[in-house]
């Protein structure tokens, strides 16, 4: 990122702002000018963090900038200067091994990202040398070379077409990858190019590297001998860009112009940006607070200290001398020294293992992720995929679902659903006795006359096999001549190859009834009709589909010699231009249809007479020839054309729809999540896909911002937006009924619902920055619409769109998913980003967090996973600082006792071991097993993930109520021994107990409390938590026996010995630490048992689906 | 083709798959209330007991400082005189049960103070004097570049008052045998603590090193009565080496079990003579106290009023939930 953006600076600096010149084949320009090639990046993909020897110090420079880290780190080197009570190693052992297990786990994501770059990078590609085509690295592709492609490869770099293996001069390729459109585009060679390419002498001139993909402006200068040079413009229809593949062209050769990540594709992605999830902002405001805690405690402790020492007979009595050093410190000294030894001392209350217990947590937790069975699919052989494991719980916090539609909520595959004849509804299949597979299904207006005549329905049947650009698939090597009876199945055999799906689906349609398409051969299409019969007719002229008249035609003549124009587009479009009794028959069917989710088209044919067709053809002809206002011309006589047409009927085409899509979008909708649907598309696939998956529903009132409705008011842009804008805002903001108390607006039912649909220019409009105003009242809008339809969105855009949101008041989590390189950008701006192993490469995947095979996938990611790991992580959070406080608390209540000289309340070992053995094991497993509600109960009732929407369980309530908590706790451990120890003699034997038993008294009575909390909050007993809940307390135990029962020679005081065993022949030690555990405990169970009114609701659910579970459970001991 | 799709496949075990056997407990008031009421009955039969037996406890504490309201040992509590013995009388109009025990206490006496806590070489107290003493015995760690032994503080600043009882039986004292075995814990004297050891005497073991600067005596005669009881295991300095947890400890000096006194201290006047060593004027005080103790120490009221108190609370609770679980149950039902 920052080399790219230096990089741009200097180039501008060099004064070489605007174009970039390319010398093809690196021939020299003119033998007279010394050719010095310019230095452009190579083409190598980047996406790796680390190389191998900055990994060190950028890494641990990475991980210091961590408040916690760096905290430690400070504390660390005050015990080492400082004298301090307890010895470095304390605090240096663990910061040491949670620096190198962070520095592993990231150096080792890196490895991986080195690998993924190494595939792109060292790919083989043929590279054009001096006549000989050499095999090379793709990353050692320079901007100049030519480079050969072949079919069904993918353009290492980008590329200017030099020539194709097709006569045309023409290419193929797909998208896919970059766009999410799946269809073919056709791309031209620049004309005029010698056949050879070793005789081209010619420079290129192009602009900079820019993130457009569908802009590119240039200049070829081909150069021959003894002659001017020849000049040719580029355009977008020239350049091959990075990540497309080439399609039904089996070698194209071209020159490389923009490299490695200046390609659009590498500009269209963005930087790597460490995500952090929402808990770990609130950790770090939790860290703050105990920050405080520390600060003031020890702040409290050093003044008390020196009051107390005011007092006579307190600063050095005659039994604690104090060393001539001591003496000598200056007094201002002493009380720094004084204060950072208190700070050392209660540095515990902020855990350097909870770091290591969350990364742990996460770290295994997302195994489950990657071991569900459920996110397997069979058909592509693999399960989910995890990425970054810093993100699980933000799963189970998304407000916004920013979803693809292209490959994501569609499989990208259309089908031809049913069409409509005069009013009369044809559906293919369901009752096959029908003649010809054609089947009539009652017709709304006349249920007697059924059908509509024969000759319609072959009308209608030819309109579709010509009126469209599909082109049938060349035969393979293998396949020799076919007869022609058997060339409709040869042709289905072969494929389409279509700009447009839905086009290839009509063309299969008719096909089904009896009609099919053979090809297109010499400007003849050839058909052939139900009677097995081949018609041919001429194409003379195809009026080119375009988004503003949202429709195409063809004009052919038949061998009866009519002429005959077909058009099908849009209804809208088509409607005004046929007779209104047409369309009153037609119109009720496509707007049932619309709803459903099909994409509708009508078709209607027009025959021109001899004389009307000459001027139109003379008028398209000279229109084509035009050098100004070209475009504009055409659209003149498309016009004039395509007027006083008769409708015949229209068709449904379906875009399939993921599986399960309806069920996803409408459980992540009841779980209060917003959809918003990103697509590059054009806005009528867009919103019919919408209304298949229920995003949009009948009585959805649809508020669109798109080109169309700006253009509609014949108003200039911007009053037009604002116009609309403002009238949107107070009919879906102002006039929507106020939200009901208590549930905020986002989640009320509103009586009326909106769905928002904008395009990407109108987007570009919005959020220009004089018009920024408009971005707040346009994201008002969408907060009170159930769904928002983004259609023809650039992949930038889509990210733009996921940040406007983003940031909005609130920070609302947001989720991207998709499949394609397209949505990369959305994928990686996103909270969460999630990509769909779909057919459209690994780019998605690869940039993504989480990655499911299908789209299903996402609402038991979100609405199991992510709740449990949500609940999961706060609890693990509350309860680390929970008790750590109660931890610490005896320590800091002992300082009043022990005359503020920091001495540790606890002996060393439990110190260090609190965090690390005693208590750390019974967390993580709660974190990992606990399922406080089964996550089939959590799939069913998606209303349940709202219980933790907006970090329910860490705001300021709860971590409260933990913090009370742990201070009730705190003081009663403390106070409760010091009650007891008013009488040291507590054996029947009349010996007394010093400090340390104190203190181990209060630590045993901690570590049996704290651990049975977590048991208490313990809902999902797997024999794992039995194992560690007793097995830790077990071990505390024989620890502390082991620890006291031996002298041990590395020790300087032998604290401890024996003080464990002894304390347990004390019948009185015993009584007390059962006393208080059960004391400490008492509010909790209280609260457990009365809260329990409250919690009846998913008892009721969890009773309604016991039954399965308990069948599931059943089958699974079984398979086990 | 099978085996390639197993291998992709994840694996379908329970653990896996988030479905390993639970036990899902719910704390329900069918579960928690009797439990409650059985907890409280237990606990408030427990302070019950407790209560009674801190009851029986017989304590007498004679503070003997000399300043302020105590104006036993006043004499000496100038510390002019050196040794100063004064005399404590009390008399008794009960049996004192036994076995006896006598303390010491002292108040306002930091023992758990961090730099005296750590003034002390485990390693010297473990036999070895050869070994110049640990840095934290600083400032008792030489005298006249000699290892001091024990070093540090805390043995420095040794408890040296001695007592002795006696009872006045028709104006005649006779002693009561004060017995100094078995005060301090089993392990102290037998595994932490050990003495140094040389061919010949205990006197030549500590040769070499410096004894205490407020010792009167070395280490090797501190109890020349018994030759068992000297040097790192002499019993009393085992008892002063464990520190005590706060300012205000007692710590036990002998008791009382053998002779005619095995039963306890019969009804009488007793004569408690006290050799005055020990400055603690000037921040705190000291007493001495006789105590007997049964299976749960010493005197100490706070645990039996506690159990009580908590098991009271405990039968309080059930009542509460009772009545809430009943109402929250009508609701439901009505619902």
């Amino acid at each position: 990122m920052i080399r790219r953006g230096l990089d741009r600076l200097l180039g501008r600096g060099e004064g070489r702002a605007d174009s970039r010149t390319v010398y093809v084949g690196h021939g020299a320009w003119s033998p007279a000018q010394p050719f010095t090639p310019p230095r452009y990046c190579d083409n190598r993909i980047v996406s790796s963090k680390y190389t191998l020897w900055n990994f060190l110090p950028k890494n641990l420079f990475e991980q210091f900038r961590r408040i916690a880290n760096f905290y430690f780190l400070i504390i660390f080197l005050v015990q080492v200067i400082v004298d301090t009570p307890t010895s470095p190693v304390t605090s240096g052992l663990p910061l040491f091994f949670v620096i190198t297990v962070t520095a592993i786990k990231q150096g080792f994501e890196d490895w991986l990202r080195h690998k993924a770059d190494n595939e792109v990078n060292k790919y083989p590609v043929t590279v054009l040398d001096g006549g000989r085509s050499t095999r090379k690295e793709s990353e050692k592709i320079r901007v100049g070379d030519v480079v050969e492609v072949l079919e069904d490869e993918t353009f290492p770099c980008d590329l200017v077409l030099l020539q194709s293996s097709r006569d045309d001069g023409t290419c193929y390729v797909t998208t896919a990858s970059l766009d999410g459109e799946s269809n073919h585009k056709t791309h031209y060679t620049v004309p005029d190019i010698e056949t050879d390419l070793l005789l081209l002498n010619a420079t290129l001139e192009c602009e900079q590297p820019q993130p457009d993909l569908y802009k590119f402006v240039g200049r070829m200068y081909i150069r021959r001998e003894g002659q001017e040079p020849a000049v040719r413009s580029l355009g977008p229809e020239n350049l091959l860009l990075k990540g497309a593949t080439l399609k039904n062209t089996s070698k194209i050769s071209g020159v490389a112009v923009y490299t490695g990540m200046e390609t659009k594709m590498a500009l269209n992605y963005q930087g790597k940006s460490q995500k952090r999830s929402v808990v770990e902002k609130s950790i770090n405001c939790f860290l703050v607070v105990y920050l405080c805690i520390l600060l003031s405690k020890a702040l409290v402790c050093t003044t008390l200290k020196y009051v107390w020492q005011r007092q006579p007979g307190q600063d050095e009595p005659w039994y604690n001398q104090k060393t001539q050093k001591e003496k000598d410190t200056d007094l201002y000294l002493k009380m720094f020294t004084d204060f950072l030894s208190f700070m050392v001392l209660f540095n515990f209350i902020i855990p350097v293992s909870m770091y290591v217990t969350v990364e742990m947590q996460k770290f295994l937790g997302s195994s489950f992720i990657t071991w569900d069975r459920d996110f397997y699919d069979p058909q592509i052989q693999e399960g989910a995929l995890v990425n970054t494991s810093d993100l699980n719980e933000e799963l189970g916090q998304v407000e916004h679902v920013f979803t693809d539609k292209t490959g994501t909520l569609t499989q990208n595959n259309m089908e031809f659903i049913e069409c409509c004849i005069d009013g009369f509804q044809y559906k293919y299949g369901n009752c096959a006795s029908e003649l010809d597979g054609f089947c009539v299904e009652d017709g709304p207006v006349n249920k007697l006359q059924r059908k509509a005549g024969r000759e319609r329905e072959e009308l209608f049947l030819r309109a579709l096999c010509l009126c469209h650009t599909v082109q049938v698939k060349e035969p393979g090597p293998g396949l020799g001549p076919v007869d022609q009876v058997d060339a409709a199945r040869a042709v289905e055999e072969r494929g389409f190859i279509a700009s447009s799906p839905d086009e290839v689906a009509l063309v299969k349609g008719a096909m089904r009834f009896g009609f099919s398409f053979l090809g297109l051969d010499c400007m003849k299409m050839k058909i052939q009709n139900r009677n097995k019969e081949i018609e041919e007719y001429d194409l003379l002229h195809v009026l080119n589909f375009d988004p503003v008249r949202r429709r195409m035609s063809v004009i052919v003549k038949s061998e009866a010699g009519e002429t005959l124009l077909f058009c099908k587009g849009a209804d809208v479009s088509i409607f005004p231009r046929v007779r209104e009794e047409e369309v009153m028959r037609i119109r009720t069917h496509v707007e049932r249809n619309a709803t459903e989710g099909y994409r509708t088209l009508c078709v209607a044919y027009k025959k021109l007479s001899t004389e009307a067709f000459a001027q139109a053809d003379a008028s398209l002809r000279e229109a084509r020839l035009a050098l100004q206002d070209r475009e504009e011309k055409l659209l003149n006589i498309y016009d004039q054309l395509e007027t006083g047409m008769n409708l015949i009927g229209a068709t449904a085409v379906e875009d399939r729809l993921q599986e399960e899509a309806t069920v996803t979008m409408e459980a992540l909708q009841n779980a209060g999540m917003k959809v918003w649907v990103l697509t590059g598309d054009k806005m009528e696939t867009a919103k019919s896909t919408c209304y298949a998956c229920r995003l949009f529903q009948r009585r959805t009132e649809l508020l669109e911002l798109t080109v169309r409705t700006l253009e509609a008011g014949g108003q200039k842009c911007e009053g037009r937006l604002h116009e609309l804008l403002l009238d949107y805002h107070r009919r879906a903001v102002q006039d929507a009924p106020p939200a009901k108390g208590g549930v905020s607006r986002s989640w009320s039912s509103a009586v009326q619902d909106y769905g928002f649909i904008i395009d990407g220019a109108t987007l570009s409009l919005l959020l220009k920055p004089p018009s920024s105003r408009y971005t707040s009242l346009f994201l008002e809008i969408c907060q009170n619409c159930a769904a928002v339809l983004c259609c023809r969105m650039a992949p930038l855009q889509k990210a733009q769109i996921v940040r406007l949101v983003k940031n909005t008041k609130g920070s609302p989590i947001t989720l991207s998913v998709g499949d394609g390189a397209n949505d990369v950008s959305m994928i990686l701006e996103a909270h969460v980003g999630i990509g769909i192993k779909g057919n459209e490469g690994r780019q998605a995947v690869r940039n993504s967090d989480y990655a499911v095979p299908k789209l299903k996938h996402l609402r038991k990611l979100l609405l199991g996973h992510g709740h449990l790991y949500y609940v999961r992580i706060a609890q693990l959070v509350q309860y680390f600082f929970y008790k750590n406080l109660c931890f610490i608390l005896p320590q800091f209540l002992y300082q009043f006792f022990c005359g503020y000289s920091q001495q540790p309340l606890y002996d060393a070992a439990y110190l260090m071991m609190y965090n690390i053995c005693f208590t750390s094991m019974p967390i993580l497993a709660y974190s990992l097993f606990e399922q406080h509600i089964c996550i089939e109960i959590l799939m069913d009732n998606a209303i349940l993930y709202r219980e933790v929407a907006r970090n329910a369980s860490l705001r300021w309530g709860p971590f409260l109520h933990w913090t009370a908590l742990g201070i009730y706790q705190g003081l009663l451990f403390f106070f409760g021994v010091h009650c007891l120890f008013r009488n040291p003699a507590l054996q029947d034997n009349g010996q007394v107990y010093g400090n340390w038993s104190f203190g181990t008294i209060v630590f045993t009575v901690m570590v049996f409390t704290v651990t049975l909390k977590l048991a208490l909050d313990t809902r999902h007993w797997t024999w794992i938590n039995h194992l560690v809940i007793w097995g830790s307390l077990a071990f505390y135990v024989f620890f502390s026996f082991f620890w006291g029962g031996i002298i041990w020679p590395f020790l300087k005081q032998q604290r401890l010995y024996f003080v464990f065993a002894n304390l347990l022949s004390s019948v009185s030690a015993w009584l007390v630490i059962i006393l208080l555990i059960l004391l400490s405990l008492l509010p909790e169970v209280l609260l457990v048992v009365l809260r329990k009114p409250r919690a009846s609701h998913i008892q009721q659910l969890k009773m309604r689906s016991s039954a399965r579970k308990h069948r599931d459970f059943l089958s699974n001991t079984g398979v086990i | 083709m099978k085996s390639q799709q197993a291998a992709n496949r994840p694996d379908n075990t329970a653990f896996t798959q988030q479905r390993l056997p639970a036990w899902q407990p719910m704390l329900s008031a069918h579960f928690v209330i009797p439990g409650f009421l059985l907890i409280g009955m237990a606990f408030i039969g427990i302070g019950v007991a407790l209560y009674i037996t801190s009851q029986n406890i017989q304590v007498l504490e004679k503070d003997y400082t000399g300043t302020g309201q105590y104006t036993a040992c006043s004499e000496c509590a100038d510390m002019q005189t050196i040794p100063c013995i004064c005399n404590v009388t009390f008399s008794l109009t009960t049996l004192f049960t036994g076995p006896v025990f006598l303390y010491y206490g002292l108040s306002n006496y930091y023992q758990n103070y961090r730099k005296y806590q750590v003034s002390r070489d485990d390693v010297q107290l473990w036999g070895d004097v050869t070994k110049s003493p640990a840095d934290a015995c600083a400032p008792y760690q030489y005298i006249d570049n000699k290892p001091i032994a024990p070093c540090g503080s805390i043995a420095n600043s040794m408890f040296n008052d001695t007592f002795s009882l006696y009872q006045i039986i028709n104006g005649t004292m006779k002693l009561v045998p004060l017995d100094g075995k078995g005060i301090a814990w089993w392990t102290d004297y037998n595994i932490k603590f050990r003495n140094p050891s040389a061919q010949g005497s205990l006197q030549d073991a500590f040769n070499g090193t410096m004894k205490p600067v407020n010792w009167s005596k070395p280490a090797y005669e501190l109890n020349p009565s018994d030759m068992n009881d000297n040097g790192f295991l002499n019993q009393d300095f085992l008892v002063w080496m464990r520190t005590a947890a706060l300012p205000d400890f007692q710590k036990l000096y002998r008791r009382i079990t053998s002779g005619d006194y095995a039963l306890g201290l019969p009804p009488g006047d007793y004569v408690l003579q006290i050799e005055y060593n020990y400055a603690v004027k000037d921040f705190g005080r000291k007493k001495v106290v006789f105590s007997n103790v049964t299976w749960m120490g010493g005197k100490n009221e706070f645990l039996g009023v506690a159990y009580i108190v908590v098991g009271s609370l405990c039968l309080v609770m059930s009542v509460v939930m009772l009545v809430v679980y009943a109402k929250y149950k009508f609701a439901d039902e009505n619902a």
